[in-house]
């Protein structure tokens, strides 16, 4: 008890350091920030995402979409590609 | 041909005027040719923080708008025969001034004096385009708070956009105490979130107010540790290599008692 209150009126554990919370809350609102690319590269991220997974299958590429997702404290690049048909063979056309 | 370095941060009241000032007039103190440009339009605050407000004629848009020539509209300081303000018109718009006229204006500054340095307003509209479009140079001010480093990381990425490479930070109104006490970000923590260089650290003073009152930047206040600071960073701006100066806690009556009951 006593031991309790006199660290709490000279200093705190390093579990409650609050520098700590302030750099883990801006790093998760950095990697959203940072994230928010412009349109153009967007666009070209999609062009070359086409271009790859046409080797390997036919995609609908009108409803292509590509999205950022942040879920439980991390960032992922979400595609929803639709699949028209596979290839037999790599870069079949 | 002289450098032109532009003063920004995104967030506002981190301190860019304060910045400023003190490290234009610490330029002029090193004995080098300086303009220091106010390019907050509609809100003028440079004139007041250098003390030069009641000698204002005319201002930047009167210059670009051919209204009066460049010299003009320099207010020399009263302390140093080579350091010059251009005011912002402090009754106009924003717009009133446009990027091409920026640069003309900033290269023919550049031709006769051996810096340029540029406030910039808050946030990253007309104002912020207008600032750092004849930079060549930038230094991000931030604090140790989570707005602040996220607004300077914002800046930061839109410099580097616009070809000013490389931005220098500086860390301003850290507390020594707090940061000890894991209660405020240290120098580490922001420099590897941002991953800039570090141009240099300003530790909380309370002298700062009471230079801006008088209008005497504090980089000429001999025992102000800001002013120490600001001393060291307008060495580091003229290429000097002058080392980062130690945050320094004063020693208070809880760190003496805790040391006496033997903790930590």
């Amino acid at each position: 008890m006593l031991l309790e209150l006199l660290q709490r009126l000279l200093g705190k554990d390093d579990a409650v350091q609050s520098k700590n919370v302030a750099r883990e809350r801006l790093r998760l609102v950095l990697v959203q920030d940072r994230c928010s690319i412009a349109p153009h590269i967007m666009e070209s991220l999609k062009e070359d995402l086409i271009k790859v997974i046409s080797n390997y299958m036919e995609i609908d590429e009108t409803g292509l979409e590509v999205t950022f997702s942040d879920e439980d404290n991390s960032l992922a690049l979400m595609a929803n590609i639709p699949i028209l048909k596979m290839k037999r063979t790599y870069g079949e056309s | 041909m002289g450098e032109v370095i532009v003063v920004t941060s995104g967030k506002g009241g981190v301190g860019k005027t304060t910045t400023t000032a003190n490290l234009g007039t610490g330029l002029a103190k090193l004995g080098y040719s300086v303009v220091l440009m106010d390019t907050d339009i509609g809100l003028r605050n440079l004139d007041v923080v250098l003390g030069l407000e009641n000698r204002i004629v005319y201002d930047i848009v009167d210059v670009t708008n051919g209204h009066c020539r460049l010299k003009q509209a320099l207010i020399k300081d009263k302390r140093f025969d080579g350091m010059f303000l251009l005011p912002a018109a402090q009754t106009k718009e924003k717009t009133a001034v446009t990027p091409d006229q920026m640069v003309e204006l900033c290269n023919n500054l550049r031709q006769e004096y051996d810096y340029v340095v540029i406030d910039c307003p808050a946030g990253i509209e007309q104002g912020f385009k207008n600032a750092i479009a004849g930079a060549e140079k930038a230094i991000v001010v931030t604090t140790p708070e989570v707005a602040a480093v996220r607004d300077a990381d914002r800046v930061i990425g839109l410099l580097e956009a616009a070809g000013i490479k490389e931005p220098q930070l500086i860390i301003n109104r850290i507390r020594a105490e707090m940061v000890k006490h894991g209660d405020m970000m240290d120098i580490d923590d922001i420099i590897d979130i941002l991953a800039v260089e570090l141009l240099g650290v300003v530790p909380e003073d309370s002298l700062i107010v009471v230079s801006t009152n008088k209008g005497e930047p504090a980089v000429l206040e001999a025992g102000s540790k800001a002013g120490e600071a600001y001393r060291n960073i307008s060495r580091r701006l003229t290429g000097e290599n002058v080392p980062i100066m130690p945050l320094e806690v004063n020693e208070g009556i809880m760190k003496r008692l805790r040391k006496l009951i033997g903790m930590k």
